[in-house]
């Protein structure tokens, strides 16, 4: 199957990352993603297409509307989608360990 | 090596468990969340307000080198068993994210190891999916400034 080599060709162009990041923090119309960037909206469409093709963002009809949401499932087959969330915990449960080690050892 | 810190997230659910042995005895460990000084070296944040109780609640702002507030977020403390138990709720101030529900276990191994279990439970599936998806999305996007960098200095010699 080619869609693990199509999802990399699709996170490779900068414009579709940005996508990414904007609706990583919530679903948006075509419209609301298209406002964040001075590209054509038929552009941006055609990004969009792109990006439910692969499945990397999910599209959900409200009323007249389109949202679209990322489609985790597929993020996590793309690099291991958690381990950047994982890398966050684990560096301050670390720094957390470090300073209560010499707290201890101040007393 | 084994990671010491564990994400286990199932499709399809809206909660997620992080777990994490400590190489601190469980009194040490519960200390870092109660001392403002220590959450605040830890959490790289400014500890505004820490009621270690119940019905307590709690408030962390973060600025940048420019003293801008980047970060800000507040929650209330709904159970409190000093080297237990914490059961408190989180949410970021001015993000489209709704308040999450925490429950913190501290648990003794031995002498001098101890373990966290948090367990966050997020308004549904796809409000638990982006908060995954953000450190991801923010990864993809730096490592491609840092590629940028490189390349437009590359460029330039």
């Amino acid at each position: 199957m080619n869609l693990r080599r199509d999802v990399f060709q699709a996170i490779a162009d900068p414009t579709r990352r940005a996508i990414l990041l904007l609706v990583a923090s919530q679903s948006m119309t075509a419209g609301a993603i298209a406002s964040n960037f001075d590209t054509a909206r038929p552009t941006v469409s055609k990004h969009l297409q792109i990006l439910a093709e692969c499945e990397l963002l999910q599209q959900n009809q409200n009323g007249r509307e389109i949202y679209y949401h990322i489609n985790a499932k597929n993020m996590k087959e793309v690099a291991d989608f958690i381990e950047p969330f994982r890398k966050i915990w684990d560096d301050r449960f670390n720094k957390l360990e470090s300073v209560m080690k010499d707290y201890q050892s101040k007393k | 090596m084994e990671q010491k810190t564990k994400i286990n997230a199932e499709g399809g659910k809206q909660d997620l468990v992080i777990t994490r042995e400590f190489d601190l005895p469980l009194e040490l460990l519960f200390k870092a969340y109660i001392i403002p000084e220590i959450v605040e070296q830890w959490m790289s944040t400014k500890v505004l307000k820490l009621e270690n109780k119940k019905h307590g609640s709690w408030e962390f702002e973060t600025a940048d080198a420019k003293g801008n507030v980047v970060f800000k977020a507040n929650g209330v403390i709904h159970e409190f068993v000093p080297n237990k138990k914490i059961i408190r709720t989180f949410e970021m101030e001015n993000t489209p994210f709704p308040v999450q529900l925490e429950f913190l276990e501290f648990e003794k191994i031995s002498e001098h190891t101890s373990k966290l279990n948090m367990h966050i439970v997020y308004r549904s599936g796809g409000h638990r999916d982006q908060m995954l998806a953000l450190p991801f999305a923010q990864g993809i996007n730096m490592a491609h400034n840092r590629l940028q960098d490189l390349v437009s200095k590359l460029n330039n010699r």
